[in-house]
């Protein structure tokens, strides 16, 4: 993400752009078919990947009109009726489902914001601290692995330790203590969710905070050191403030992301819990539509729900410009 | 001895409390100590050090402890794990029919050919792939260039939605082949971004010689590129390689057809929703299956191996390859 965004303005700030850019100005202008028959090859290069991304993003964009219509899969986009707005009634139906979705989304969401943010922002300070190398290395290499495991491993890996017959409950029963309901139980659902949410990528988000943090100035430490600065207030003064482009960045994508909440993870677990308390908007589109055969309205809901998020994340963006950051890119 | 250097140790964690004094002139003796300093940054004091180090050690534990159960689980006798009633942690003998079963043909067998397949196929057009995009990209200058770039790039901030996905995957024809688990995430626009950054940073100069020596686009691509970016393509890959490993929405959304499910599908189904997997879903007849339980860490533990022997390779490249890409934009 961040080398994305970055790199829109990079290119063009460029003073060292090659021959063409600097040229075109002082040369008669050479006619784009004439460029395009010149730079076939690299056209060519390009063809293959850019026509994946063209279909299975841009194309498929496309695909979101079925939210205006009765689709049906038989009849396909170009015979279905059109409908207007009318799918999107159920946003504003009360549909108890609907709802049921947009506040488990709102809860894991707000959850997320509190509980796994700021969890690898205070790992990474600790880690950062560690005064031995080996020893950092070796802690990165451990609390990084479960970032390269798939939700279905995770989801397993938490069941053969917190389930009924799990590690911990064994453990309980060994020593004849009441075993703890854990897995299935819908009244601690949210708190394993984001448990599991920690446990897999808190390692592994790290990695962009250390490398901000090993790029801090060391000299500003100095100069607080100098300054008769406790450890806590260089903390404070020099490490925080160093970090904050980076966070402020991290926090305006999440915001973005702040409507989809983990797909694979709660439709794994739902069945188990209940859809009572797992089912979010991205599950509600899926179950409904994919599976339940109501397109047209799930697809209303998948769209607003991406309207939503790009709005979130652009908005986020100019206010963070408002007060002086960088935010994820410039306009 | 040791308590005088404890005490002199102590201020910098006790100097939490009380900020300095801003009083004392800069020639007056300081009152307390101040912290020792490496490089200019303070070292941690006793006490935070211990609890740090308590810190570290939980969470390293609550990483591995889990792993070390499966693998124990699946390799310990039955008796002890109908004993333990699921779980055990230290295996007193060691048994391996578990594995014997679920590699003798059945669906678990079948859906570990299906994902090294996709892993393979996947990985390798993803690479082949991004590499020509990202060439391409690299090319300053060249016709439409920067239209190019921005669609990347503006495909980065938003995901189509589901069900477009799913239409597109179904008017493609792809629905319940293979392919439906590679084509449509065979292009990464991060990695693109990455690989492009890459060969923009290349010596253009190299690039100039080779020209001047007659190569064209396709022998720079081959000849100077690729080769220079080896490491590059390394981190991808692995990367490339772990997503189609662990793919599981791609399977779960487009195959509807249980025979063609990778492993991760089946990983879902006997494991985590418990299905029984019985003597004809393995391809044997044989009455006395070993428990479910290690039958379950069995396939866990051989969706898990793959990620963790490429692990070492990935974790000594990632934080060079990414950050590259990363930071440097």
């Amino acid at each position: 993400m961040t080398a994305g965004v970055e790199e829109r303005s990079a290119p063009r700030a460029g003073s060292e752009e090659p021959e063409q850019g600097g040229a075109r100005a002082a040369r008669p202008r050479v006619p784009w078919w004439k460029r395009m028959w010149r730079d076939r090859t690299v056209l060519l290069f390009a063809l293959p990947g850019m026509g994946v991304i063209i279909v299975f993003q841009y194309l498929a964009l496309g695909g979101n009109v079925i939210a205006f219509q009765d689709f049906q899969p038989y009849l396909g986009i170009s015979k279905s009726l059109w409908v207007g707005f009318e799918n999107f009634g159920i946003l504003f139906s009360g549909d108890p489902e609907f709802l049921g979705a947009l506040r488990n989304t709102l809860i894991i969401t707000g959850l997320q914001t509190v509980f796994v943010f700021p969890a690898p922002i205070v790992l990474a300070l600790m880690l950062h601290s560690l005064v031995s190398n080996r020893v950092r290395q070796l802690v990165q290499s451990v609390l990084y692995l479960p970032h390269f495991l798939s939700w279905v491993i995770v989801v397993a890996l938490f069941q053969q330790v917190l389930g009924g017959a799990g590690l911990l409950n064994n453990f309980l029963r060994a020593n004849d203590w009441e075993p703890i309901d854990i897995i299935g139980n819908a009244d601690v659902f949210y708190a394993l969710i984001t448990s599991q949410v920690i446990w897999k990528d808190t390692g592994w988000a790290t990695i962009l905070f250390l490398a901000v943090l090993a790029g801090i100035d060391k000299s500003l430490y100095e100069a607080a050191a100098v300054d008769g600065a406790s450890r806590w207030r260089q903390t404070w003064h020099v490490t925080l403030p160093g970090m904050r482009p980076i966070i402020i960045m991290l926090f305006i994508l999440k915001l973005g992301d702040s409507l989809s909440v983990g797909f694979e993870q709660l439709i794994l677990q739902q069945d188990a819990v209940g859809i009572g308390v797992a089912q979010v908007l991205d599950t509600y589109v899926y179950n409904n539509g994919v599976v339940g055969g109501y397109w047209g309205v799930s697809a209303a809901v998948g769209l607003v729900k991406g309207v939503v998020g790009l709005v979130l994340v652009l908005m986020a963006n100019k206010i963070a410009h408002m007060f002086g950051e960088e935010g994820v890119y410039k306009a | 001895m040791s308590t005088s250097s404890q005490t002199q140790t102590m201020p910098p964690t006790g100097a939490s409390g009380p900020p300095p004094e801003g009083g004392t002139g800069p020639h007056r003796t300081p009152r307390r100590r101040r912290p020792r300093v490496i490089d200019g940054v303070a070292t941690p004091g006793p006490v935070e050090s211990v609890l740090k180090g308590i810190i570290l050690v939980i969470a390293c534990a609550l990483v591995i402890l889990p792993f070390v159960g499966v693998f124990a689980t699946s390799v310990a006798s039955p008796e002890q794990v109908i004993k333990a009633g699921g779980f055990v942690l230290l295996p007193t003998s060691i048994d391996f029919t578990a594995y014997q079963m679920i590699f003798s043909g059945g669906v678990v067998t079948r859906a570990l050919g299906v994902t090294a397949f996709v892993t393979v196929v996947g990985t390798t057009l993803s690479l082949a792939l991004t590499a020509t995009l990202g060439w391409a990209l690299s090319r300053r200058g060249s016709f439409a260039n920067r239209p190019l770039l921005l669609l990347v790039l503006i495909s980065l901030l938003f995901g189509p939605g589901i069900i477009p996905s799913y239409l597109v995957v179904e008017r493609l024809g792809l629905l319940d082949t293979l392919w439906a688990l590679i084509i449509p995430t065979s292009v990464s626009a991060f990695n693109v971004v990455v690989v492009r950054a890459f060969f923009v940073q290349l010596p253009q100069e190299i690039l100039d010689s080779a020209k001047v020596d007659g190569a064209g686009e396709l022998q720079l691509f081959l000849r100077i590129a690729l080769p220079l970016s080896k490491p590059v393509f390394a981190v991808i890959g692995l990367f490339y390689g772990v997503g189609y490993w662990n793919a599981f929405f791609n399977a779960l959304l487009y195959l509807s057809d249980a025979s063609k499910w990778p492993l991760q599908m089946v990983l879902r189904t006997y494991v985590v929703q418990d299905t029984q997997l019985g003597g004809q879903d393995l391809g044997i007849d044989t009455a006395s299956l070993p428990p479910q339980t290690s039958l379950q860490m069995a396939i866990l533990v051989v969706s898990i191996v793959p990620v963790l022997i490429v692990y070492p390779f990935l974790q000594r490249h990632f934080a060079k390859g990414m950050l590259t890409g990363a930071v440097k934009g």
